[in-house]
């Protein structure tokens, strides 16, 4: 059996048993709680299908994809400016470490003032939680580039530039795409969450008013179809990772 | 009865998705006496280390038996056998002593008996002076002299060794083949070498035994003409030279062969 | 200079910058108090004892989902690590676990558990749970084989092995889990209290911006995050201690 095919078999494995847990959850809590699995993919399927649906999912596609633009190239201008030296390297890696650990969501009401409700703050929330762990990641990968690498490039009397572009962005490139998969993952959060207290549209906003009427089927229905895109999106980065790193 | 008798013993590791199946060792016939010093030498993966796992019950003989005092070895790993393996394997976490004294935990016996005999094996071991050192502060020898304490300490009756000085220089293995000496007339436990220095073979054991390239076969048991007093000044003995000699002819053609078919561990 | 000077000089050199902005009122007293402000009323509010029983609250509750997420963590990364069908069919779900949104999951366990600690100390606890998990597997993996077989020729049964052998010797990497446990638990707690609790710091946080009291918000918030900084950064420097003592 391939490893393809195992590995599908086993997420297979798992969304069943995720299922049936699900099930019995409802079961246990009633309907005031959860809504059961079929109900609630009924009712997501008819949710995408309204028309009501584009328009935010629209709004929270258009400021994700905005804030991972801003968090992949200011993640990557720091990540190469720290990882070029080493001296910046040992001067922001704690820096940068510690705002990777710190409750961002408590920064909210300072980005609020600052940007206003809107479009904006969203972004900036977004391009806030996924900037840190690019930077980090990229700054790693041009650190722990194998000098010989450096060594072979000088050799070939290769411009700083060829450089760059043939040996070192090759071999850097496994570890940097780790830091855009997570930061990926993390600018979808942060949107989210900034959709959830800053805006009219999204897909953030539709949860938060569904909460705020205890729409228990409208909850869950959005829940899952964030968790389906979420968990979608990122097992295909993972798999370009795995490749990246395999062929490394 | 022998102490460790081993009967027909083979192993076969499965096929697997993308190998065939491996024929590693054997069948191997072999009988060890109470207290005897027994060496075992062959080529580069003929499959001793296998029949030492196989032999401390760690894994089972796909055909044949191992019985130790006469009870058969099955997967399980019985009471009184003793192991040094060639990797270092003490505690990273633990000191000197609490290595050492790790076996005797479930021990029957007082602490005060308990703390008697780890001073025993730390300066039988050479190790008092380090009691409270932490492994990684010792050199690979002193860590291989701890995990050999840790084995001592609880008297086992079997005591099998996997090249324990390969990652020593050949000075110290000397030196190190006359500890183990030393201690073996001390405990008069049964004790098994393997070594891939036939020097350090014909020089310690009673008998040595001759493994052929995979799958391993013994090709002939040499007895050594020492008596117990012996040691690394056995170098200076002329039947030394005879009796490397022969081991070497034994396995001048194994080692070819096995060089041949790329001789990587399995 | 050495880096840790520099950085100390970049955060007072950022911290002047800007106290003189909101002094040239550069930056809008509506927006944000000048740093030296933010430290007084910070150093009242800590006398004052208002805000104790927010503080113990949150602490409490963070203390309550890393402990919690550790000792769950630590005994299933090892029950995991011993069937290996079961690794499989779950390691999809660590691999695509922290792309979830798990905040999506807060409004079901308010309506599942009530307006208690419980849904805050449940989000906490998910975030961690996987960290540790995860790096419990990671520490086991790397127990090397003389080790395990040494534990077999001492005749220990499995749970004398796991507990004498195999988890001390994979501590330091169990720790690097309890590390990330423990800042995952600050985000999860925090960021819960402040979408929806009655109490906390981040409660309190929200109260405030929505009373727009900067005197109070922007003091809570420099707490939050002096704290979550301050812990995360101990346990990163056992975690480099710990890892530092196996190698020679």
């Amino acid at each position: 059996m391939s490893p393809g095919i195992h590995r599908a078999g086993n997420a297979l494995v798992l969304v069943a048993g995720l299922l049936a847990a699900w099930q019995a959850l409802f079961w246990q809590v009633g309907a005031n709680a959860l809504a059961p699995p079929l109900e609630t993919v009924r009712f997501a399927a008819e949710l995408i299908a309204s028309p009501a649906f584009r328009p935010h999912a629209g709004e929270t596609a258009l400021a994700f994809a905005i804030a991972l633009f801003f968090a992949v190239s200011l993640g990557f201008l720091i990540g190469f400016t720290l990882g070029a030296s080493r001296f910046a390297a040992e001067v922001g890696e704690p820096i940068l470490v510690g705002l990777y650990s710190i409750p961002k969501l408590t920064l909210y009401p300072i980005v609020l003032l600052a940007f206003g409700i809107g479009l904006p703050a969203k972004i900036a929330f977004g391009t806030m939680h996924g900037i840190v762990p690019i930077a980090l990641f990229t700054m790693g990968a041009i650190r722990n580039l194998n000098p010989v690498y450096l060594k072979t490039a000088r050799v070939q009397r290769m411009s700083r530039v060829q450089a760059a572009r043939r040996v070192l962005l090759p071999a850097a490139l496994p570890e940097i795409f780790t830091g855009v998969r997570i930061g990926f993952s993390l600018t979808l959060i942060g949107t989210l969450l900034g959709e959830m207290f800053a805006a009219q549209r999204g897909l953030g906003y539709l949860l938060m008013t569904a909460i705020g009427v205890h729409n228990i089927r409208m909850i869950m229905a959005l829940t899952l179809i964030l968790v389906c895109v979420a968990v979608t999106v990122s097992a295909v980065l993972l798999a370009i990772d795995r490749r990246l790193h395999a062929r490394a | 009865m022998a102490h460790l008798e081993l009967r027909g013993v083979t192993r076969v590791f499965p096929a697997t998705a993308t190998t065939a199946a491996v024929e590693a060792l054997g069948p191997i016939d072999l009988a060890i006496e109470r207290g005897e010093f027994f060496a075992l030498v062959g080529p580069s993966g003929c499959g001793k280390s296998t029949l030492l796992e196989i032999i401390a019950g760690l894994i089972g003989p796909t055909a044949g038996a191992v019985t130790l005092e006469g009870r058969t070895i099955a997967g399980e790993v019985p009471d009184g056998v003793g192991i040094v393996f060639q990797e270092d394997a003490s505690f990273p976490w633990l000191t000197v002593r609490d290595n050492i004294a790790f076996g005797l935990r479930q021990a029957a016996g007082t602490a005060a008996e308990t703390r008697a005999r780890v001073d025993h094996a730390l300066m039988l071991m050479g190790l008092a002076d380090f009691a409270g050192a932490y492994p990684v502060q010792l050199s690979g020898g002193m860590r291989q002299r701890v995990c050999i304490a840790r084995t001592l300490v609880q008297r086992p009756r079997l005591i099998l060794l996997d090249e324990p000085f390969g990652a020593l220089d050949q000075q110290t293995r000397f030196l190190m083949g006359d500890e183990l000496i030393r201690l073996w007339r001390d405990t008069t436990a049964t004790i098994v070498l393997i070594t891939h220095s036939l020097d350090e073979a014909a020089m310690l054991a009673d008998r040595v035994g001759v493994l052929s390239a995979r799958p391993g076969r013994l090709l002939d048991v040499i007895r050594t003409p020492w008596s117990e007093q012996r040691g690394s000044g056995i170098i200076a003995d002329p039947r030394f030279g005879a009796v490397t000699a022969r081991l070497w002819q034994l396995l001048r053609e194994e080692s070819l062969r096995a060089m041949a078919a790329g001789g990587a561990r399995p | 200079m050495t880096p840790r000077a520099v950085r100390l000089a970049l955060v007072i050199g950022a911290v002047l910058l800007l106290e003189a902005l909101s002094r040239l009122g550069a930056i809008d007293r509506f927006a944000m108090l000048p740093p030296s402000e933010i430290v007084w009323h910070l150093g009242r509010i800590l006398l004052s004892a208002q805000y104790w029983p927010a503080i113990a609250k949150t602490l409490g509750n963070v203390a309550s989902a890393c402990a919690a997420a550790v000792v769950a963590g630590v005994v299933l990364g090892a029950l995991i690590h011993r069937w290996r069908g079961l690794r499989e069919t779950l390691d999809p779900l660590f691999a695509a676990y922290y792309a979830i949104p798990v905040y999506a999951f807060y409004p079901l366990f308010i309506v599942v558990f009530g307006l208690g600690d419980l849904p805050q100390v449940l989000i906490g606890f998910m975030l961690g749970l996987v960290a540790v998990i995860v790096n419990t597997l990671n520490g086991l993996d790397r127990v090397p084989r003389v080790l395990t077989k040494t534990a077999r020729i001492h005749r220990l049964n499995a749970l004398s092995a796991a507990i004498r052998i195999s988890l001390p010797c994979a501590a330091p990497y169990i720790f690097t889990g309890i590390k990330l446990a423990v800042a995952y638990s600050f985000i999860g707690v925090i960021g819960a209290e402040l979408i929806m609790a009655r109490t906390g710091l981040g409660y309190e946080i929200g109260y405030a911006y929505n009373n727009f009291d900067n005197t109070v918000m922007y003091p809570l918030i420099v707490l939050v995050l002096a704290i979550a900084a301050s812990v995360n950064a101990v346990f990163h420097r056992w975690e480099k201690k710990m890892l530092a003592r196996r190698r020679a």
